[in-house]
């Protein structure tokens, strides 16, 4: 059978030349049709309604690049720019510290490795509203963590966290993290299980301690995930959302605006075309990361 | 040349004391705040107010049933339902099909195909977001469990075509051959050899869309007008924020949104863990 199955193939392949790639391609039209009916005309189309003065419902009256002029001149979008940068260099190094160090610490252990490893997983699969709302509730001053902290006798604690302009922004942050990081973990033991165990008993005859097996076997042994995770998460960081948005909406006195809540607000108040200007601005910053690191890896980085 | 077994068996369990030590401390970070929850989800207000972090004094199983029904429960679970069974299996029968066909068919212009899904699927949301919601309109699928039926499979087939895709492509040739030889077309090799063999790929996928869908709020949001129509999520949000300062009764609705979901995820957690991460790091 194994002999003959080429000859029967080949003679098919010959008989229904048309039909051979007709067929898959028929497989593959309605979920690609749909994607790009959903994503691509729309993505596309946003090309044309960022330059337009748009309500949603109206025509759409062509205005040239002004609202791009009006982005730069919009002191919000500079602070919810900033606030993009500051969430990406938070989630840049807060989740990848405590996400290598706990999968390196886990890494070795048997007994209880799977309790453990599912308990860290799990904010992963617990809805941001859910989430959003418990430690609205933790963090509140009077009944949460602040409030028990306060019974220890730490002073500080007596002021609403995600209420204040100065802390706004890093409480959604936190909480963000306390859902992420442990997803980033389960990929770095994935990525660690794959490092070949030759290379830890080679260090390790040659007395390496373990930090020194962290760094010289560990790391280089992920880097690929490594740096795959870290281009990801700072093009997701440009295009955060639920849990800015689900905590203080931007507030208080925009002070935790970022893009994608700018976006959203001028959506809500039926400035189509504005927000569509926003969102692109957005997806430029996105690929600017991307390809950012792509530079980087041409110009021949360990990356 | 030493023996393999005596680098690890220089690692008792004392030099792995610290190990736990940390593990634990993060173990306790990453449960606690559900378990804050459970907890007040049976707790009297007084009770919470008296002790905001501790285990109830008495369980007070009536605030499921004061949440179910001002929660509205009874409709929005099955608004979820409807979705996440919609979305799971418009899904699976969209990209089962295209995921086979790029593995093993591989007709010209495939790589041309894999690039677009690859991109479009990081292209975010925000950008389309605005020209969607107005061509939702004009469909008339706005307002639509249906229509975000069809938004929810959009989002979710790139990456299961891929997770298919990877899977489909470690399958033997020899059973599809086999198949051919006793006369299958290509459809019938589908549904006859691929499917049976490939279903733990397709209860992955299955999974992660279910729990994708289950969770998702920005979307449900922006497309759902009626509050009949509203998921268990949209009106949780609704509500928590209507009864903002009543801990327990938002505990107990949002414990009833966790529960399903805690339950398939402790019964199938490799597969949900697999699924998840395979999902975001392309093989």
């Amino acid at each position: 059978m194994q002999l003959s199955s080429p000859t029967v193939a080949t003679s098919k392949h010959r008989r229904f030349l048309t039909r051979r790639s007709v067929v898959p391609w028929l497989f593959i039209l309605p979920v690609l049709t749909l994607h790009l009916a959903v994503v691509a005309g729309p993505a596309v189309s946003a090309f044309y309604y960022s330059l337009t003065e748009w309500n949603g419902l109206g025509p759409a009256r062509f205005i040239g690049l002004e609202n791009f002029a009006h982005i730069l001149a919009d002191r919000q979008y500079a602070t919810a720019l900033g606030n993009n940068l500051r969430w990406m260099v938070f989630f840049m190094t807060v989740p990848f510290a405590l996400a290598l160090v706990s999968a390196a610490a886990l890494a070795p252990v048997k007994r209880g490795a799977m309790f453990l490893r599912t308990a860290l997983f799990l904010p992963y699969v617990l809805p941001s509203v859910v989430i959003a709302n418990v430690w609205r509730y933790l963090l509140a001053p009077d009944a949460g963590i602040p409030a028990a902290l306060r019974g220890l006798g730490l002073p500080g604690f007596d002021v609403a966290l995600l209420g204040q302009s100065s802390t706004a922004l890093w409480c959604a942050a936190f909480v963000d993290n306390w859902h992420f990081w442990g997803f980033l973990m389960v990929l770095f033991l994935t990525a660690m299980q794959g490092v070949p165990s030759e290379l830890y008993e080679a260090v390790r005859l040659d007395g390496a301690t373990r930090a020194q097996e962290f760094w010289y076997v560990t790391i280089p042994g992920i880097m690929p995930t490594l740096v795959f995770m870290l281009v990801i998460t700072a093009s997701w960081s440009v295009l955060t959302f639920d849990y800015i948005w689900l905590l203080t909406q931007g507030g208080p006195a925009g002070s935790s605006e970022v893009l994608s809540t700018l976006v959203f607000d001028s959506f809500n108040h039926f400035e189509a075309g504005y927000a569509a200007a926003l969102g692109l601005s957005m997806s430029l910053l996105a690929l600017l990361i991307l390809s950012m690191f792509a530079v980087l890896r041409r110009r021949g980085w360990e990356l | 040349m030493r023996p393999k077994t005596l680098g690890r068996r220089r690692r008792n369990r004392w030099q792995l004391a610290p190990n736990y030590a940390l593990l634990v401390l993060l173990t306790v970070t990453a449960l606690g705040p559900v378990l804050v929850l459970a907890f007040n989800s049976l707790k009297s207000e007084a009770d919470i107010g008296r002790n905001p972090l501790g285990p109830p004094a008495t369980f007070l199983w009536q605030n499921y049933v004061r949440a179910w029904e001002i929660g509205g429960f009874a409709t929005t679970s099955l608004n979820s339902l409807f979705l996440v069974i919609g979305t799971v299996l418009l899904v699976l029968l969209l990209t089962g099909p295209a995921a086979y066909s790029i593995a093993k068919l591989q007709p010209p212009g495939v790589v041309g195909l894999i690039a677009y899904f690859f991109v479009a699927s990081t292209l975010p949301l925000f950008l389309f977001l605005v020209p969607l919601f107005y061509l939702w309109i004009k469909l008339g699928l706005y307002n639509n469990l249906f229509g975000l039926v069809l938004l929810y499979t959009a989002f979710n087939s790139p990456f299961a075509i891929f997770l298919l895709r990877s899977y489909l492509v470690g399958l033997p040739k020899s059973l599809e051959d086999a198949a051919q030889v006793d006369g299958a077309n290509d459809f019938q090799v589908f549904t006859r050899v691929i499917v049976p063999l490939a279903w733990p790929a397709f209860l992955t996928v299955g999974l992660v869309v279910a729990l994708n869908v289950w969770n998702e709020y920005l979307l449900a949001t922006v497309f759902l007008s009626d509050q009949e129509k509203f998921t268990v999520v949209t009106s949780y949000q609704n509500f928590s924020t209507r009864f903002s300062q009543d801990w327990s009764l938002t505990s107990a609705a949002a414990m009833m949104m966790v529960l399903p979901i805690l339950a398939t995820f402790f019964a199938l957690q490799r597969q949900f863990i697999e699924g998840l991460t395979q999902g975001s790091v392309k093989g």
